[in-house]
């Protein structure tokens, strides 16, 4: 912490010599300088922290190696012995212990000694590491500052790291997403080792029941994902059925009828829409709509269960207006003023203008929009958890309960069960197939409007 | 002015504006502009930029009334009628006056159906041979037809530039329009497709009446009769193409032609 701080402030005033040196050496000329002086005070205030950062990370990771053998090397003789997992673990409680925490283990005049001298050690690698980081920092800075020159080219290494620094940033979600894929994939294949993939993507019965005990009857449980898949699929429908035509007329009317007044404050309204949180859309879907549709239901004659795929798919529809609206509203908006000059000076009405020319013309804009937020609603979880249900059944009557790709998810996963249960894993093949089919999705949404953004250009 | 329609060289009067005043929102930028637009003839707008004469253009179709806090006054009229008259549809104005902008901009669609969209939409033709028939005979006027006649069925948006502008001037006749509005039309292409579009309005000359703006002083001598010469909102000249360039009555004309200003 310290460090860091005194780090800061001799970078800063790296920074601000090496840029008051750059000026000087120039006599006040600065367009004589072959980089401009900031470029030269961030050049040494960067040679000044990176090399002292690093050495702090080296002599860390060093000092620690070495702490842990001089602390072995004192220890008596048949703890020096014991295996590697037990000396580990009196290695982490004397660190504990010397952080004033409570050690796992019985505490022994030997802890105690070690936890002792790892405080001690440690203090003297905090010093050795403080002063030789900001040591080299000071070296470094001030061989920076002696090689600042009139054709000094700075700017070129600071934008090397600057660049360095950007690159790591984007490959940090790059690599995430990475991560979470192959780590979907590896628990997956787990998966289909107990369970074969066919009878998992093609199979008619969800029962994923897993014994308890190894006797117990029925222990081997059903995998089938069809139900799971029609369901999402039911929900989805419901869903688009209600954003598709909402979200599309909502977004013609804000793009090309309402007046300036009245746009500033519905698009902003109805991009609150997309900012509630998904589990308050879930409690309104389970507690006002469902019932609402129960009580509908009775009225007509009609038989709608109390948690059913209509109810989740209604609400789910009210999230993802937004989506489809905005989405629809950017790509009418992204059609060229002259093409609507040219209908309307071929004696075209506003109406005819907008569904003959600016709709068409933004057609593949306003299906990747449905397309994202078809993806939206398959992955959704909060709203179908609390009101579609978690019976699997294979159905196209929306008045039922239906279960989807991510109610059993959750299900599997909140209960006690070992990690490597075929009905844990189970989750993670479902997640899979999920990603893989709103990855699917975002692609072709994707290159839709590529090819939608090079018509204009 | 001539009101008779029999004299021969008085031409009988397509356009006529009165005192024609426009504000954007506060800002004048037509002060009251007099002209008469003669049938079947080029009448050219030119000026500095800023001098109004695109304002003036889309006055003329009332294109003017899709811009936000346009407000006018004044009188415009098409064949003696006032086309702000309440008994004139805009819709209908606009496709009796058509118009060309300086922008080539068909539909992402095909060139047929560029050219068949105002028909469709007028109604004009009653089945398909019919609407073929007008495709044709647009693309013919336009002198299009023997490059694209082939690939009727490909986006116009790849065509080149002068051939889309040429389709721009097919999909007005296509309307069957009495007078076409030009605002520089040839300013975003290459000479020679410039040189085949002035070709064009002049042969258009025979069945429309023309209006273009242009920036292009030798442009608007070549293929105009009567050049009206804009400056700041107001119209300060008009005249023979031919008089006005060569014995211009205002000094500030003359300063223009001449390239003293502008």
């Amino acid at each position: 912490m310290m460090l860091t701080l005194a780090l800061i402030c001799l970078a800063a005033a790296a920074f601000f010599f090496g840029q008051r040196k750059a000026v000087s050496v120039t006599g006040g000329r600065t367009s004589a300088l072959h980089s401009r002086p900031v470029y030269h005070g961030w050049y040494v205030a960067l040679a000044c922290g990176l090399p002292a950062v690093s050495l702090w990370f080296l002599i860390l990771l060093v000092g620690d190696w070495m702490i842990d053998r001089t602390i072995v090397a004192a220890l008596p003789g048949e703890l020096r012995e014991a295996s590697a997992p037990v000396l580990q673990r009196f290695l982490n409680d004397a660190e504990t212990l010397a952080a004033g925490g409570v050690p796992t283990i019985e505490l022994t005049p030997e802890l105690e000694a070690a936890a002792a001298s790892f405080r001690r050690l440690s203090l003297l690698e905090h010093w050795v590491g403080f002063g030789a980081a900001l040591g080299i920092g000071l070296i470094a800075s001030g061989i920076a500052m002696r090689r600042i020159d009139v054709s000094r080219r700075t700017r070129q290494p600071v934008e090397r790291v600057l660049l360095i620094v950007l690159l790591a940033a984007a490959a940090i979600s790059v690599l995430t997403t990475a991560g979470i894929v192959f780590s979907v994939l590896f628990e997956a294949i787990r998966f289909f080792d107990k369970v074969p993939i066919l009878d998992f993507l093609f199979g008619v019965k969800w029962s994923p029941q897993i014994a308890l005990r190894e006797d117990q009857v029925g222990s081997s449980g059903a995998f089938g994902a069809i139900p799971l898949f029609t369901g999402t699929l039911l929900v989805t429908f419901v869903a688009m059925l209600v954003a598709g035509p909402v979200g599309l007329l909502s977004a013609v009317y804000l793009a090309e009828y309402a007046d300036p007044r009245h746009r500033a404050v519905a698009k902003p309204m109805l991009e609150i829409l997309a900012g509630i949180p998904t589990v308050v859309y879930g409690f309104f879907a389970a507690l006002i709509v469902a019932p609402a549709l129960r009580q509908a239901g009775i009225s007509l004659g009609l038989d709608v269960a109390s948690e059913s795929a209509l109810a989740a798919g209604l609400v789910m529809g009210m999230m993802i207006i937004p989506f489809v609206s905005s989405l629809t509203d950017d790509a009418l908006a992204a059609v060229p003023a002259d093409l609507r000059d040219a209908s309307l000076g071929l004696g075209a009405t506003h109406q005819e203008t907008v569904t003959r020319v600016v709709i068409p013309a933004a057609l593949p804009g306003i299906v990747a929009g449905f397309l994202l937020a078809v993806s939206r609603a398959i992955g959704e979880t909060m709203i179908v958890v609390m009101a579609a249900g978690l019976a699997a059944n294979l159905t196209a009557n929306p008045f039922e309960a239906v279960t989807t790709v991510t109610v059993q998810i959750v299900t599997l996963l909140i209960g006690d069960q070992e990690f490597d249960s075929a009905k844990t894993l189970a989750a993670f093949a479902l997640g899979l197939t999920l990603f893989m089919v709103t990855l699917g999705l975002n692609i072709v949404a994707l290159r839709m409007v590529q090819k939608y953004q090079e018509q204009y250009d | 002015m001539v009101e008779s329609k029999d004299t021969p060289d008085a031409p009988c009067v397509k356009m006529r504006t009165r005192r024609l005043k426009l504000w954007y929102g506060d800002k004048q930028a037509l002060a009251g502009i007099d002209l008469d637009v003669p049938e079947h003839q080029v009448t050219a707008l030119i000026g500095p930029s800023g001098c109004g004469k695109t304002t003036f253009l889309k006055c003329l179709n009332r294109m003017t009334d899709t811009i936000e806090g346009v407000t006018t006054e004044g009188r415009v009229t098409l064949d003696e009628v006032d086309i702000r008259d309440r008994s004139v549809d805009v819709v209908q104005l606009r496709a009796r006056v058509g118009m060309v902008f300086q922008k080539p901009n068909p539909f992402p669609k095909t060139v047929y159906d560029n050219i068949a969209y105002g028909p469709r939409i007028h109604g004009l033709a009653a089945n398909r041979r019919e609407l073929d028939d007008i495709v044709e005979s647009s693309l013919r006027r336009a002198g299009l037809w023997e490059e694209v006649s082939g690939r009727l069925g490909d986006l116009a948006t790849g065509m080149s530039g002068g051939q889309q502008q040429r389709l721009c001037i097919a999909r007005s006749i296509a309307v069957a329009p009495e007078v076409i509005l030009m605002d520089e039309p040839c300013s975003a292409l290459d000479p020679i497709s410039t040189a085949r579009i002035e070709e064009l309005i002049d042969e258009l000359r025979a069945n429309y009446t023309i209006i273009i703006v242009t920036h292009n002083l030798q442009q608007a001598a070549r293929v105009s009769q009567m050049t009206a010469f804009f400056h700041l909102g107001r119209l300060i000249e008009v005249n023979g193409t031919a008089e006005l360039f060569q014995s211009p009555t205002e000094s500030m004309t003359e300063d223009y032609i001449t390239g003293r200003f502008g």
